[in-house]
């Protein structure tokens, strides 16, 4: 007869969520289908722990939710008002780290950056602007990289290494000077490896990176985020340009 | 570096013969991609600069990404892609070297030279810029040259630079004077009394053997003097008991903390101490490998670590079978840092170390379970390694009836800032402050920077504390500023160095230092209105919980502690609210060009 | 509260669409004419603002006319509002923030294609441009923003009925759009 086993669990916000060995907190959560907001983490993807939205009060600890490991007893602190206004902030100041210009951005609508502002109740970025010069890459017929609208979350750099196989990316610089750069003799996206179809592009949670081939395909109104906040849909899914069906 | 093959890859360089140029960079280095970074540290000082296509060529023939060979020139500050001069000027910006007058020093410099700041002569021959504490705060202003320090800036010496820079004498005909640094010890203890001969400690721990050497660091209750103050003994069983191939020693001499130079003198003066402690740790934890991380500001140091380490294999006390011990396999390389202090902490040393832009890595898995190269690693302070290898020699017994509970022994300062006797002070834990001030001969203290920018601002209130890990917790950083200083001067001095330093992994970080600076700025020169102070509470919180590493966690705690003590000097705002830019300033190039163009005045 | 809210508008550096957004709330504009009365708009031609409890403002800051402007709003205003995508974060105009004033102006009056008697303005009645296009939130203090290029129609009513209730003005889910 079997050995029963009683499962092992933490709770977030008071709920118990069962967990399996080697499992963060933020998979746990996604697993029990709680949403804690992330932008840099997506499931299938090692873990990055950069952009610091999923930041949780975890027994008493300040801890990113993607990083840090599950463990028996962990009380789990998500979805506090403190929290969320906290984790407003940090949205804002993406906002105003870069230049994220939503009224004529294509991936408006599908975008996660914007999703996670609806949802968090952002109405403006509160911190200075920095307006910072950067390039675009309009060099490739396909596929379009704009530098103002990356937050530098690495997504593409691991989605391209590790599930394209092709290492087309990279983060370049350091501090505020840190930006993405292209794995080609010219730096240039037009002789990388890159293609329309990759999964590098399609995890691009902003419109740094988009298939130029379909441009604005969902009607406003049809698209991912503007009717259901991102909280609210099943957790893990990525907003893409590509169109649904 | 020879001057002869410095010669033949400038020949290279002008024949853009790119691939001899990294052949002979690959071939100097076991043509690793884990010696990417110090390739291009060679490169950099023979060429002055690492051309694009070089960097292109160096990827192709590592086998690497392009991407990763400019990731690592963007990243660290003394790697340049574009030609800057053949004479590089960095001119140490630590507010102590401020204090020293360094402005006007460099403004005087810039002139003679006829230079703006951070921008090449036109002539490709000099380059001026400005970068973090040199380690010589006991001796600024100082600079750097080509990578060498000197120390003790003045007048005439900037004369002395300008003529020699101006007549292209070679760096190596420059007057070795100027190159002098001193080593300033003013108060020795425990730790720089040592009579104890090189080999001697690690014989004594090779004759009572692992397990009992072990429990001897143990019973010291000696910690880490980094700043974290984990226990060594611990760190290394740790270690030990991780089952793994290899493993590693690292020895971090990364002393980036402004306001620090206690490893620099201990790397001139007890070098042996500090192998000797690597090598105890070596034994102890079976490794074979190790490393030195010496910061790229300590170049002026490098040729004698590497003598001593010579001498060390030469007493076969490195090397194969150490001390005829069949076995017992351990050698060490040093590693340079290429500017960045963020490789001051463990991770982002360890990822440097394997010849990458220095991130600060997820823990989970710590480096003594998954360190270089995913072996496990103990990374300790030089300070740390000196003190384990003195535990181990001659009244070494008598460390842990030094300090406190908590603390034992006794701790490296570095003290520098406004006392007659600027120097390293070895004091026992559980020293005040007031004492360490009164050892130093200041007069009129207003108050201390204890542990650097990220460490505590304790003002007179606090002399009364005790230096330890109970109570004042430092890496060694001790500046004292009289009450003719104005502290929101020091403030914005450390705002702009976590500005200039965060890594730009994570958010919190890497947007809260530069928005905290900038309105730090405002507030210490326009005025403080109560939603900037608002503001910057907010923000430093925000950095404080939400940070990735230590960096973004303490580079909070200066704005905190700084309103809170010295909301009085912040001149009030006119209102409640006040813009965040200088809307006169914003008007002042239309102005201009309207100007221009009427042709009026 | 039997006495009207007594409200104003202007555009800076914006298009007047939120205008336009506002007017869309159709036959409402009838019930909103009763608990709402214009003072400075673009239907009553008053030049400067006075005493009202709340004041919209569309469009960033590209130049001192629109420093002044806002600063007249924000001391007459009880309650100030950033409407739109351009008050909240610069908008369109912020584009010319990837160049600098100059650049801009010598390609638009000195080197652009087809341009004659190249000059750059500098009549003295013509207000100063601002270095960059800046966020009126970054110049005074806002009390709400509307975010939307435009804010959808119902943003200005759910705005002006909860001032009107003495309540905090919330913006439902579909209210809350940056495009």
């Amino acid at each position: 007869m079997p050995q029963k086993i009683s499962p092992r669990k933490i709770k977030i916000d008071q709920q118990d969520i069962p967990f399996s060995e080697g499992q963060s907190i933020m998979e746990a959560a996604e697993q029990a289908g709680v949403y804690i907001p992330h932008l840099c983490h997506k499931a299938g993807y090692k873990a990055h722990g950069s952009c610091r939205l999923c930041t949780v009060k975890a027994s008493g600890r300040w801890v990113s939710a993607c990083t840090e490991p599950a463990e028996v007893g962990l009380q789990v602190e998500n979805n506090s008002s403190e929290l969320q206004s906290q984790r407003r902030a940090i949205v804002q100041l993406l906002f105003a780290e870069g230049n994220h210009h939503c009224p004529f951005c294509e991936k408006s609508g599908n975008c996660q950056l914007q999703a996670v502002a609806y949802s968090l109740d952002m109405h403006d970025a509160h911190f200075a602007h920095q307006f910072p010069h950067r390039t675009l890459d309009a060099s490739h017929p396909e596929v379009l990289l704009d530098r103002d609208r990356c937050i530098q979350c690495e997504l593409c750099v691991r989605a391209s290494k590790e599930h394209d196989k092709k290492n087309v990316f990279a983060l370049s610089g350091r501090g505020p000077h840190t930006q993405l750069i292209v794995n080609s003799e010219s730096g240039k996206l037009k002789d990388s490896e890159i293609e329309k179809d990759d999964e590098a592009i399609k995890v691009c949670p902003t419109g740094a990176l988009m298939n130029r081939s379909k441009p604005f395909s969902v009607p406003i109104g049809q698209r991912q985020f503007d009717n259901i906040p991102i909280d609210q849909q099943s957790t893990g899914k990525s907003g893409n340009n590509e169109a649904q069906p | 570096m020879d001057t002869n093959s410095d010669s033949n890859l400038l020949k290279a360089l002008e024949a853009e013969s790119w691939s001899l140029i990294s052949d002979n960079a690959l071939n100097r280095f076991q043509r690793s991609p884990h010696h990417a970074l110090q390739m291009l540290i060679y490169l950099q000082a023979a060429l002055g600069y690492i051309p694009p296509a070089l960097q292109r060529q160096i990827a192709r023939d590592l086998q690497l990404p392009i991407t990763h060979i400019q990731g690592l020139v963007a990243f660290y500050f003394f790697l340049s892609a574009e030609k800057l001069g053949t004479y590089r000027i960095y001119i140490s910006n630590n507010i102590t070297d401020k204090m020293l007058d360094a402005a006007t020093l460099t403004e005087c410099l810039c002139q003679q030279l006829n230079v703006s700041l951070g921008c090449p002569r036109e002539d490709e021959k000099v380059y001026i810029e400005q970068t973090s504490c040199i380690g010589l705060s006991d001796q600024g202003p100082s600079c750097l040259i080509n990578g060498l320090s000197i120390p003790s800036l003045n007048e005439e010496r900037i004369r002395q630079i300008v003529s020699l820079i101006e007549s292209d004498t070679e760096l190596s005909l420059w007057p070795k004077s100027l190159f002098e640094t001193s080593d300033s010890i003013q108060r020795k203890g425990w730790l720089l009394d040592n009579t104890t001969s090189p080999g001697e400690s690690l014989r004594q721990a090779l004759k009572i053997g692992d397990e009992k050497s072990l429990a001897l660091l143990e019973k010291s209750a000696l910690r880490g003097r980094g700043g974290a103050g984990f226990p060594t003994a611990k760190k290394w069983r740790f270690c030990k008991g991780t089952p793994a191939e290899k493993h590693v020693v690292v020895c971090n001499a990364d002393e980036g903390e402004p306001g620090t130079f206690k490893d620099r003198v201990l790397l001139r003066q007890h070098c042996d101490l500090i192998l000797e402690g690597m090598t105890i740790c070596a034994r102890l934890i079976g490794a074979e490998l190790g490393f030195i991380y010496l910061r790229a500001e300590y170049l002026n140091l490098l040729p004698d670590l590497e003598k001593t380490l010579q001498k060390w294999r030469d007493n076969n006390l490195l090397g194969q079978a150490i001390l005829g011990n069949e076995g017992f396999n351990f050698d060490i390389e040093i590693h340079l840092g290429a500017g960045a202090y963020i490789c001051g902490e463990e991770s982002a040393l360890i990822e440097s170390l394997e010849g990458k832009r220095g991130i600060p890595r997820n823990r989970p898995p710590f480096p003594v379970s998954e360190g270089y190269l995913s072996y496990p690693t103990v990374v300790n302070n030089v300070e740390t390694f000196a003190m384990a290898a003195r535990i181990f020699g001659k009244e070494g017994d008598s460390f842990s009836q030094l300090g406190t509970e908590q603390s034992k022994g006794t701790k490296l300062l570095s003290i520098s800032g406004d006392t007659p006797k600027p120097g390293i002070y070895e004091f026992p834990w559980g020293v005040t402050i007031q004492e360490i001030i009164l050892a130093s001969g200041a007069k009129n203290t207003y108050f201390v920077q204890v542990g650097g920018p990220a460490g505590e601002l304790l003002d007179q209130s606090q002399f009364k504390r005790t230096l330890c890990y109970e109570d004042v917790a430092t890496g060694g950083s001790f500046m004292i500023f009289n009450a003719e200083r104005n502290p929101l001067e020091i403030i914005l001095n450390f705002t702009q160095f976590f500005a200039h330093e965060s890594c730009g992994f994570c958010t919190p970080c890497r947007v809260g230092t530069q928005l905290n600076h900038q309105l730090f700025e405002k507030i210490s020169t326009q005025g403080a209105a109560p939603s900037d102070i608002e503001k910057l509470e907010e923000l430093n919180l925000l950095m404080d919980r939400f940070s990735h590493c230590g960096l973004g966690k303490t580079a909070s705690h200066i704005v905190k502690q700084g309103l809170a003590q010295f909301h009085k000097k912040l001149k009030p705002g006119d209102d409640n609210w006040s813009p965040d830019f200088d809307l006169d300033k914003s008007l002042s190039t239309a102005r201009k060009l309207r100007i221009i163009d009427t042709g009026a005045n | 509260m039997t006495q009207k809210i007594r409200l104003a508008t202007c555009s800076l550096a914006g298009c007047f669409g939120c205008h336009m957004s506002f007017l869309d709330i159709d036959e409402a504009l009838i019930s909103v004419a009763d608990i709402v009365e214009f003072d400075r708009s673009p239907i009553t031609d008053i030049k400067h603002v006075t005493n009202c409890d709340i004041g919209l403002i569309e469009g960033g800051i590209c130049n001192s006319d629109n420093i002044e402007v806002l600063k007249e709003f924000r001391e007459q205003c009880k309650i100030l509002v950033a409407v739109g995508a351009c008050a909240i974060t610069g908008g369109v105009p912020a584009l010319r923030n990837h160049f600098e004033l100059k650049e801009c102006l010598e390609e638009v009056y000195l080197k652009g294609k087809g341009v004659v008697n190249p000059q750059i303005p500098s009549d003295e009645e013509l207000p100063l441009l601002t270095e960059k296009v800046y966020p009126i939130h970054e110049v005074v203090k806002i009390d709400y923003s509307l975010p939307g290029c435009p804010p959808p129609a119902d943003a200005f009513m759910e705005l002006i009925t909860a001032i009107k209730q003495n309540r905090e003005p919330k913006l439902e889910y579909a209210l809350r759009h940056f495009d």
